[in-house]
């Protein structure tokens, strides 16, 4: 799959997607779908600043198993591609 | 209130003695219980909330956890201590409640073991609540709790909060109470890794499937042949006796029933005391008992949501997502509980589906274990037959309604708990109390199912059905009419009705196309009912109407297969 690259400040952005499995990064932002949806993903531990890792990506646009803090969230890909985590320095 | 899988209900029940399904994973309660308790003197009512992240709610579950919260004058908010930071956000939202309000930190052994500290005193100063550490599965701190109840008050009124400004807050007292020690990750992180990845995950997500059904046949038909069979021969002499002593009558047909070959057959008979005894004990109930602990087992090592997550793939084809397998789980046992727990799904949607392929091709196991007594007589592969047409039905059926019902399907989105190591008094405790449900259930409607075959037969009501439907049935599925009689009280009881087509003597094939039929036709009537409640009355006639005529189709399809 390709990598998305988003410019935001300095920070290269890219969707928890595109992670290999087992890498671990910091989420940056949290995109789209309205205040509601943020706010689950937050009170699930999903925040900006948290360091997640990859814990298994399904194939055929399965779900994605990220790990935050010693809990585990499964998670649909559409959702997962709202995640965008810190990819780097520019 | 709480978030979900901290053990609410788990306090709820040390707290008033109620007994309530527990387990681990997030959605076990979904709707309230309620109980009584005398706290310091004072006779309280405690409401146990379905969990929810937050009060602006996201399925049905949420929604009564909210409601329940109009309702209380009190709040005790249970938070996991091992996951503080993330837990104070429904606290910060209860605090703008303005209600009287104490704090209690559950699982509080884990949160030590996993080096988590957090200072108690500290914590009570920053909210201005009364704070209890507990650990509510050993009922440590629950003393402790029922003692500050009283000191449980008011917040102090504060600005509300704005979500941003609520996480900074979060951010803050979580960084002035709460130390945390990393530790190393252990047994249990490296086994819940392998049984999440698909790779690792599929092999034993077969195996302990295969493995359930493995433990539910080994104790049904171990309690069988030591326990239960036994048990009636000792009692077949007692029930000649009164047999004899009845003389024939309309009483003795009613008790008893017919007599076969000069001896009670306890399937057969059709009596009260023989039969409406014989099938939910002798041959329901030792499954019932092998499925509840199997059942027990996976929800309380915190398994099913793996599973949830394996699976995911395959439900989002069928318009719902991975924890849609938590009714289908359920439903197997019983689809009473298992229409329930649907609630954990978002939309209406993906209830509508759940619920029409639950009450469609989920065999209870009253219904699967008369498959299995019934059917296997004649070989077990026509019992693998049956089970693997209900299987595809449940395929096909979703994929088509996924197709046609509109709406939306939201994707899955479930946390996983840790593993924990179920305690073996709580799997009894469960399965006992849901065997009690069963023989609560069962037993009255068995007993009403043989009354109204006694009745309906004695003013030749069946017959006069049978001879109606007769032309139908013999030559669209090639039947006896009298099967219809048996349809009939599967509307009450599937179980007995399975029992009910035995005496008509019909071949391999007629036995596999009628114990089919009756799986799909209809849902039983308590499950009838809770589907009128959750869908409301228009979607369960359009769920019944799909029943129906998948019954037909598959029934049809069947016969030309086997019969010809």
């Amino acid at each position: 799959m390709a990598i998305r690259l988003r410019r935001k400040g300095c920070i290269m952005q890219s969707p928890i997607t595109s992670l290999r499995v087992g890498s671990v990064a910091k989420i940056a932002t949290l995109q789209g779908q309205g205040s509601s949806f943020q706010r689950k993903l937050r009170t699930m531990g999903i925040r900006e600043g948290k360091s997640l890792k990859v814990v298994a990506a399904y194939p055929l646009a399965g779900p994605i198993v990220i790990d935050i803090e010693g809990r585990q969230i499964t998670l649909g890909r559409g959702i997962a591609r709202r995640i965008l985590v810190e990819a780097g320095d520019c | 209130m709480g978030n979900p899988n901290i053990g609410k209900s788990v306090v709820f029940s040390r707290l008033t003695g109620a007994e309530v399904i527990t387990s681990n994973y997030p959605g076990t309660t979904v709707d309230f219980s309620q109980g009584r308790a005398s706290l310091q003197g004072e006779q309280c009512e405690i409401f146990d909330a379905p969990g929810t992240y937050s009060l602006q709610p996201t399925n049905r579950a949420e929604e009564v956890a909210a409601e329940v919260l109009r309702w209380a004058d009190l709040v005790i908010n249970v938070i996991d201590a091992t996951n503080l930071e993330r837990n104070l956000f429904l606290t910060l939202e209860l605090l703008e409640m303005d209600k009287p309000m104490i704090l209690v930190l559950n699982m509080w052994d884990e949160a030590e073991r996993s080096g988590i500290e957090i200072d108690r005193r500290s914590l009570e100063e920053r909210l201005g609540l009364p704070v209890v550490a507990t650990t509510a599965l050993t009922g440590e701190g629950i003393r402790e709790l029922v003692d500050r109840l009283a000191e449980a008050r008011l917040p102090p009124h504060v600005r509300p909060l704005s979500e941003e400004e609520k996480w900074v807050e979060i951010g803050r007292i979580s960084r002035a109470v709460q130390k945390v020690t990393h530790r190393h990750p252990g047994l249990a992180d490296r086994l819940s890794e392998a049984t999440i990845r698909p790779l690792t995950g599929t092999p034993i997500a077969l195996m302990v499937i295969l493995g359930t059904f493995w433990m539910v046949r080994l104790v049904g038909e171990g309690l069988i042949a030591h326990l239960f069979q036994p048990m009636f021969e000792l009692y077949r002499p007692l029930a000649m006796a009164i047999s004899d002593e009845l003389g024939p009558g309309m009483l003795h047909d009613l008790l008893i029933g017919k007599i076969i070959n000069g001896d009670i057959d306890y399937v057969q008979s059709m009596g009260l005391l023989t039969t409406g005894i014989y099938v939910p004990l002798g041959m329901v109930l030792p499954y019932i008992v092998g499925f509840y602990l199997a059942l027990s087992l996976l929800e309380d090592s915190g398994y099913l949501p793996r599973l949830a997550t394996l699976s995911d793939n395959l439900f989002h084809r069928l318009g719902m997502h991975g924890t849609a397998i938590i009714p289908l789980f359920l439903g197997l046992g019983c689809n009473v509980p298992g229409a329930l727990s649907a609630r954990v799904l978002e939309t209406r949607k993906q209830r509508f589906i759940s619920l029409t392929l639950l009450g469609l091709a989920v065999p209870c196991t009253a219904k699967s274990a008369m498959i299995f007594g019934v059917l296997g007589s004649y070989g077990q592969m026509y019992v693998l037959l049956v089970f693997s047409v209900l299987a595809l039905v449940y395929l096909v059926a979703g994929l088509v309604l996924n197709r046609v019902v509109k709406g939306e399907s939201p994707e899955i989105f479930l946390e996983i708990p840790p593993y924990r190591r179920p305690n073996v008094s709580m799997i009894l405790k469960k399965t006992w109390m849901r065997i009690r449900w069963f023989l609560a259930e069962a037993i009255p409607f068995l007993f009403l199912g043989v009354l109204l075959v006694n009745v309906l037969y004695t003013v030749g009501f069946m017959t006069w059905v049978a001879r109606i439907f007769s032309p139908f049935m013999q030559w669209y599925l090639a039947i006896p009419g009298e099967a219809v009689a048996a349809l009939l009280v599967g509307f009450f009881r599937k179980d007995l009705a399975v029992g009910m087509l035995l005496p008509l003597g019909l071949s391999a094939g007629q036995m596999v196309v009628a114990t089919t039929l009756l799986s799909l036709y209809f849902p039983c009537v308590a499950t009838f009912a809770l589907l009128v409640k959750e869908l409301g009355l228009k979607d369960t006639l359009k769920s019944s109407a799909i029943m129906l005529a998948t019954a037909l189709l598959v029934g049809g399809a069947m016969r030309w297969a086997l019969i010809g």
